[in-house]
C-alpha cells in the first residue's frame, strides 16, 4: 500500500505529522519501533510502503546538497570578483566593476516562480490523500491523477512563462549593450547566474513533462507519488535558490 | 548481441565494482608509464627515449599534468571509493542492492567517458596534453595562447574533469542514499562496519567538493571562451602581448580548486583508513579499540578537512593572516589523526597479529600514514613552507601520505576481497614477495625526496643537469630514487601474474576464508535483523572464537 495519511480527528489531535511526514510509531504499517527513539536500538532500513518514497527523497536530497554547494562557488565567486582589482600607475587600487541594474521583468518573473511553486505544492499534495488512493485501490479511477494533473500542468505553463520572461530580460540586457562579451564582469555574473539557474529550470520542465506522462502511465500509485514528490522538492529548491540568486542581483551590485 | 549489452551495462553493483578497479587498473597503468618517464628523463634529460624523441621542457610539464590527473582522479578517487564500495558496501551494511542501481551504472560509464576524453587530450590536440599542472592555476591554464596544449588540450581536460565531476556527484549521491536508507533492520551506527562509515564521510565530502571544482571549471572554461575574466588579471602578458583584460583573481582559481583538492586527499584516504581498521581487528582477532571515538575521527577529518584549503596557498599572496587561521585547522587536524593511529596501535598491541598479505599491505598503509602525516604539520606551517612549497619535500609528502597510502589500502583490498571477486585466494608467497618489495622501493623513492627537497631542489622543473647545473650533490640520489623507482614499478609485475593467475588456478577460497564478522561474508541471506557490532572477535586465547554478524545474538549460550 502506498504512503498516505488520513486527515481524520484522532490523528490530528495525536500529532499532525504533516504532508506526507512520518506517522506516528503505532499507526506504522511496519509496526514500528514504539520505544522511543533509541539511537543503538531503532530498526533502520525500513521496508513498509514508505521505502521507494524515503529512498527517492534522500537521492533528491543529497543530489540538492550538491547543487547547492555548487551555487555557494557561484555566489563566492560573485564576491570574490567584485572586490578583485589592480593599483593604477598613480598607485589608487581601481576595478572594473560596473553595477548592474536587473531589468525590471525580474521581479514580474520573481512573482511567476514563486506562483508555480504553490501550483507544484498543491500538485504534490493531491497525490498522497487516503481517500484518493482508497479509490483507486478499489478500482474505482485515478481521482488523484484527475485532482494533480491539472495543478502539474499549470506548474508546467508558468515555469515556461518564468524562462519566456528570463529570454526578455536577457534582450533588454542585450539591447542597453550588457552582452555576456561585454568587459563588465558584472555582466558575466548576471549571465552565468541566471543561465544556471534557467538551465536548471529546462531540467525540472523536462522533469515535470516526465512526472505528468508519469501520472498517466505509471501502474503503481507509489511510483507516481515518487514522481511528483522528487520533482516538487526540486521545482521547491530551484524557487528557493532563486530567491536567494535574485536578492544577491539585486541588493549586492 | 543483447546478452553482451546487458552485461556490459550491468546494474550489478559488484561486478561495477570490478569494473571501476579496472578502470583504475588502466589510469596506473598509463600513470606508473608517464612518472617512469619523468623519472628517467631527470637522470638522463639528454638521452633520446624511444617513440618520444628528445624530452622538451613542455613535454615533461605535460607528463606531470597528466601523470597527476590520472593518479588522483582516475585512481585514488575511483578504486578505493567507489570501486571497493561497489563491491561490497550492500552487503557490509545487508542492503537487497544499491539504492539507486541505475545511476550508479551510470555514474561508472561517466567516468570511464571522462577517462577517454582526457586520455585523447594527449593525441587528438596538435599540441599535446596541457601543460599547467594537475591543479591548472590561471592564468597559465585560462589562456589558449600560453603554452603547447593549453588550447585543445586544456579544453579537453576540463571537458574530461566536468564529466568526471557529474559523475563523481551521481556515485556520492547513491551511495548516501544507500547508506542512509538501505541497512537492514538492526544495522545501527554503531553495528556498521568502519568501512561503511569511511565511505559515508567520503561521500559527503565527494558531494560537497566536486560541486565547487565543476563551478570553478565552468568558470574557467568560460574565461577561455566565452571573453569573461573571472581568473585573467590586468595586464597579463604573453609573449610581451598584453593579453589581460579586466580585473580577473587568479587567487579566486586557488580557492575554488583547493576547497575541492584539499578533500579530494580525504576521499583518496579515508576508505583506506576505514579497510586498515577493519582488517586490523579481523587479523589480530580483537574488537576495534574505541570504535566509537575511531568513527567519530573519521567524521572530524572529514568535517576538518572542508575548512583547510588554504594551507595549500600559503605562497600564492594570500593574505597572512588568512595563512595562519588555516595553519591553525591545519595542525588541529593532526589531532584526530593521532587518535586513530593510537586506535590502531592498541588494537595491533598484544593482538595474536596473523601476518597475511592484507594484513601486510594494511601495516603498510599504517606505515605510510604515520611517516606521510608526520610532514604535514611542518608543511602546515607558512613559514616553513614558504622554503618547502615549491621544492621536492611536497612531492615526498603528499606520495607517502597519498599515494602510497592510498595504493597500499587498495592492495590491501584486494587481497582481501579477491575471494569475493573470483572464489578463489591470492598466492600468499608472491604476496607477501610483492609487499616487502614495494614496500622498500616505495620507500627508497619517497623517502630521499625529502631529503632533494631540503636541499632545495625545485618540483616542476624539468632538469637539474644542463649546461650548468646547480644542484650536481643531488644528483646521485636522484640516481638513486629513478632506480627505486623502477624497481617499485617492476614488482607490481609480481602482482598483476598473482591476480591472473590466482583468478585461474588460485586456491579455492572456503566460505568467509579470513574468518571475519562483517555481512560481506555471509554465504546466505543472513538474518532479518542485525543483533551484533562489526567487530566481535575474541582472542584465540579465550576459546570463544568470533560472532559474525550474521549470528543472531540469542543463540549465545
Amino acid at each position: 500500500m502506498p504512503a498516505t495519511f488520513t486527515r481524520n480527528q484522532v490523528e490530528i489531535e495525536r500529532k499532525d505529522p504533516g504532508i506526507g511526514g512520518k506517522p506516528p510509531y503505532d499507526r506504522r504499517p511496519t509496526g514500528g519501533g514504539g520505544d522511543g527513539e533509541n539511537w543503538d536500538n531503532q530498526p533502520s532500513g525500513r521496508h513498509g510502503p514508505r521505502e521507494l518514497l524515503i529512498r527517492y527523497r534522500l537521492g533528491v536530497l543529497f543530489a540538492l546538497a550538491g547543487d547547492l554547494m555548487f551555487f555557494v562557488a557561484l555566489v563566492s565567486a560573485f564576491f570574490v570578483r567584485q572586490s578583485s582589482g589592480h593599483f593604477d600607475v598613480h598607485d589608487n587600487f581601481t576595478n572594473d566593476w560596473l553595477p548592474l541594474a536587473v531589468p525590471p521583468i525580474l521581479w514580474l518573473n520573481t512573482a511567476v516562480l514563486l506562483l508555480s511553486g504553490l501550483t507544484m505544492e498543491v500538485a504534490r499534495r493531491q497525490l498522497f490523500h487516503e481517500i484518493d488512493v482508497m479509490e483507486e485501490w478499489l478500482g474505482l479511477g485515478r481521482p488523484a491523477v484527475k485532482r494533480a494533473a491539472p495543478w502539474l500542468m499549470a506548474t508546467l505553463v508558468l515555469g515556461l512563462m518564468f524562462l519566456g520572461g528570463q529570454w526578455i530580460a536577457w534582450e533588454q540586457l542585450v539591447r542597453e549593450g550588457y552582452s555576456f562579451i561585454s568587459p563588465n564582469p558584472s555582466s558575466h555574473f548576471f549571465y552565468l547566474i541566471t543561465g544556471i539557474h534557467g538551465l536548471h529550470l529546462v531540467f525540472g520542465i523536462f522533469a515535470l513533462m516526465g512526472a505528468l506522462v508519469g501520472m498517466f502511465t505509471l501502474k503503481r500509485v507509489e511510483l507516481r507519488q515518487v514522481a511528483v514528490d522528487s520533482v516538487a522538492w526540486y521545482w521547491h529548491t530551484m524557487g528557493v535558490f532563486w530567491i536567494f540568486l535574485f536578492v544577491l542581483l539585486v541588493f549586492f551590485q | 548481441m543483447k546478452r553482451i549489452f546487458a552485461r556490459i551495462f550491468t546494474t550489478n553493483h559488484r561486478t561495477l565494482g570490478i569494473f571501476y578497479l579496472y578502470l583504475a587498473l588502466a589510469a596506473v597503468a598509463v600513470g606508473t608509464m608517464l612518472s617512469l618517464l619523468m623519472r628517467f628523463h631527470r637522470v638522463w634529460p639528454d638521452a633520446v627515449i624511444p617513440f618520444f624523441g628528445i624530452m622538451k621542457p613542455e613535454d615533461y610539464l605535460a607528463l606531470v599534468t597528466m601523470h597527476g590527473t590520472l593518479m588522483i582522479f582516475f585512481v585514488l578517487t575511483t578504486a578505493p571509493q567507489s570501486g571497493f564500495a561497489n563491491l561490497v558496501l550492500p552487503e557490509q551494511i545487508g542492503a537487497r542492492g544499491m539504492a539507486f542501481p541505475r545511476i550508479n551504472a551510470a555514474a561508472f560509464w561517466l567516468t570511464v567517458v571522462a577517462f577517454l576524453v582526457l586520455i585523447s587530450a594527449a593525441h587528438i590536440s596538435s599540441g599535446g596534453a596541457p601543460i599547467s599542472g594537475w591543479t591548472n592555476y590561471p592564468p597559465l591554464s585560462a589562456l589558449p595562447g600560453a603554452g603547447p596544449g593549453q588550447g585543445l588540450g586544456m579544453d579537453l581536460w576540463l571537458v574530461s574533469i566536468g564529466i568526471f565531476c557529474i559523475a563523481a556527484w551521481l556515485s556520492a549521491v547513491n551511495m548516501l542514499a544507500t547508506i542512509l536508507g538501505e541497512r537492514r533492520a538492526g544495522m545501527t551506527w554503531t553495528r556498521l562496519p568502519m568501512t561503511v562509515w569511511a565511505w559515508l564521510v567520503a561521500s559527503i565530502l565527494t558531494l560537497l567538493a566536486f560541486a565547487v571544482l565543476l563551478a570553478a571549471v565552468v568558470l574557467l572554461f568560460s574565461d577561455r571562451h566565452f571573453g569573461s575574466s573571472f581568473f585573467i588579471p590586468m595586464g597579463d602578458m604573453i609573449d610581451g602581448r598584453v593579453v589581460g583584460h579586466g580585473d580577473g583573481s587568479p587567487l579566486l582559481w586557488l580557492h575554488l580548486f583547493w576547497f575541492f583538492g584539499h578533500p579530494e586527499v580525504y576521499i583518496a584516504v579515508l576508505p583506506g583508513m576505514g579497510l586498515a581498521t577493519s582488517l586490523f581487528a579481523n587479523f589480530t582477532r580483537r574488537r576495534v579499540a574505541g570504535y566509537r571515538m575511531m568513527a567519530g575521527m573519521l567524521v572530524a577529518i572529514g568535517l576538518l578537512g572542508l575548512a583547510v584549503w588554504g594551507h595549500h596557498m600559503f605562497v600564492s599572496g594570500m593574505n597572512p593572516y588568512a595563512g595562519t587561521a588555516f595553519a591553525m585547522i591545519t595542525m588541529a587536524i593532526a589531532v584526530p589523526s593521532t587518535v586513530e593511529v593510537i586506535g590502531w596501535l592498541a588494537t595491533l598491541w598484544g593482538g595474536g597479529l596473523r601476518l597475511q598479505a592484507p594484513m601486510l599491505f594494511a601495516l603498510g598503509f599504517l606505515s605510510f600514514f604515520i611517516v606521510g602525516g608526520l610532514t604535514g604539520p611542518l608543511l602546515a606551517e607558512p613559514a616553513l613552507d614558504a622554503y618547502l612549497h615549491n621544492t621536492f619535500f611536497v612531492v615526498a609528502h603528499f606520495h607517502l601520505i597519498m599515494a602510497m597510502a592510498g595504493v597500499f589500502s587498495v592492495f590491501a583490498g584486494i587481497y582481501y576481497w579477491f575471494p569475493l571477486m573470483t572464489g578463489r585466494l591470492m598466492n600468499e608467497t608472491l604476496g607477501k614477495l610483492h609487499f616487502w618489495v614495494s614496500l622498500i622501493t616505495a620507500y627508497g623513492t619517497f623517502l630521499p625526496m625529502h631529503f632533494a627537497g631540503l636541499a632545495g631542489e625545485p618540483r616542476h622543473y624539468d632538469r637539474l643537469a644542463g649546461p650548468v647545473t646547480s644542484f650536481p650533490s643531488l644528483i646521485p640520489v636522484e640516481r638513486a630514487i629513478t632506480y627505486s623507482a623502477l624497481l617499485l614499478a617492476a614488482a607490481q609485475f609480481i602482482f598483476l601474474w598473482n591476480v591472473f593467475a590466482s583468478a585461474r588456478r588460485g586456491r579455492i577460497a572456503e566460505a568467509n576464508p579470513w574468518q571475519a564478522t562483517t555481512l560481506e561474508w555471509a554465504d546466505a541471506e543472513g538474518p532479518m535483523r542485525i543483533e551484533r557490532g562489526p567487530y566481535e572477535y575474541e582472542l584465540p586465547s579465550s576459546g570463544k572464537g568470533f560472532h559474525p554478524q550474521w549470528e543472531s545474538a540469542t543463540k549465545e549460550e
